[in-house]
């Protein structure tokens, strides 16, 4: 199956489902447009818009220290807001599950999406974030089920960070 | 212990033991500094998680666990400079329209844990009125004696989200630490609900 055949975000949609995943803190980006209405259709599952990424981290953590699994859904830009919040999941050993799709890679226009979308993901490492690049559409979901399952299993604060070649570049003609 | 200070002001410790003596089943989260000290004078508790750091975060965790746990009430309680830093999360909230969440803001108008600088509720922005215009169901502002009968009620009984300003006296408590190892504060609260630990 070629790359573009693949229904990424109708597979995490799925896989939401089987790991009890039904909340989701984001600010949206055009990448995850298809999922976040999968979920917004979808009665089972809570999307709540923040003002910043940074309110996301907390509300992880505040649902799951009340027994619900949420997952964080941004853009790469995000990961620049969020840098001392993951103090929290951090120091306390709470599960942080991320998905970003990343802008300032090959054949983006804009240059100020460049210093998150290039750095950002070694930033995330730096504070202890283990970080799943996917350049591929068909390898999303799975990697996206192996972060929840090292996030809520282990406590861990993990990244799933979707490429730009797979969500295609943001054109800026008219 | 009285509750105001020799210029009529309220005093955050003996408020906080007034309004909070009785905690039952409540899952409360404090913003870091004084708050969490206040709230580890009143007797340290499993429902109660404090954080030590994350300034602005206090708000969103208590959305995050007001989603979780509808059928409980949340209380965050918190300081002026803490919740300035999340203010974007009022609206966050208010969109949210958790019925269970209540916030309360201790507002001394100072970082109280920096040296006392002065605030911005000090040079006159309105945290109520934020959440007001943000959209909460109920807020209220208090600064008198009278205050306690009012803050319990918002509280603790009121359909949120609501969100109350306590102004206070400024000024240092003595300092009673919770415990910080984040580890054990979500361990045992978690325990105290029955949850796994994951």
């Amino acid at each position: 199956m070629s790359g573009r055949a693949t229904d990424w975000p109708a597979e995490i949609h799925a896989a939401m489902g089987d790991l009890g995943i039904d909340l989701v803190a984001t600010v949206p980006d055009a990448g995850l447009s298809r999922l976040l209405t999968l979920c917004e259709d979808d009665p089972a599952v809570d999307v709540i818009t923040l003002t910043t990424e940074e309110e996301g981290v907390g509300l992880l953590a505040g649902a799951w220290l009340g027994g619900r699994r949420a997952v964080l859904m941004m853009q790469s830009s995000g990961i620049g807001n969020i840098v001392n919040a993951l103090t929290l999941p951090g120091v306390c050993g709470i599960p942080c599950l991320m998905l970003a799709t990343m802008r300032g890679q090959d054949g983006e226009f804009n240059p100020w999406q460049v210093p998150m979308g290039t750095r950002g993901p070694r930033v995330l490492a730096e504070l202890g974030v283990t970080c799943r690049d996917v350049e591929d559409a068909a390898a999303v979901a799975p990697a996206f089920a192996a972060a929840a399952e090292a996030a809520y299993g282990q406590g861990r604060a993990e990244a799933v960070l979707v490429a730009q070649s797979v969500i295609g570049t943001k054109s800026f003609e008219r | 212990m009285s509750l105001l200070d020799n210029h009529g002001r309220l005093r955050r410790r003996p408020l906080v033991q007034a309004l909070f003596a009785g905690l039952g089943g409540e899952l409360v989260v404090t913003g870091l500094g004084a708050p969490s000290w206040d709230l580890a004078a009143r007797g340290d508790r499993d429902r109660t998680f404090y954080l030590w750091g994350a300034m602005g975060l206090a708000v969103p965790t208590g959305l995050g666990l007001a989603l979780a746990r509808p059928g409980e009430r949340v209380i965050v309680v918190t300081g002026d400079g803490e919740v300035m830093m999340g203010l974007g999360s009022l609206a966050t909230v208010a969109a949210a329209a958790p019925r269970n969440l209540a916030v309360l803001v201790l507002d001394n108008g100072e970082f109280g844990e920096t040296g006392g600088q002065r605030g911005l509720s000090a040079r006159g922005v309105d945290i109520a009125a934020v959440a007001r215009a943000a959209g909460f169901a109920e807020t209220l502002t208090v600064a008198g004696e009278d205050a306690v009968d009012d803050l319990r009620r918002l509280l603790f009984e009121r359909p949120g989200p609501v969100l109350a300003v306590a102004r206070i006296a400024p000024g240092e408590d003595a300092k009673v630490l919770p415990p910080k190892d984040g580890v054990v504060l979500r361990r045992r609260f978690r325990a105290d609900l029955g949850l796994e630990q994951g």
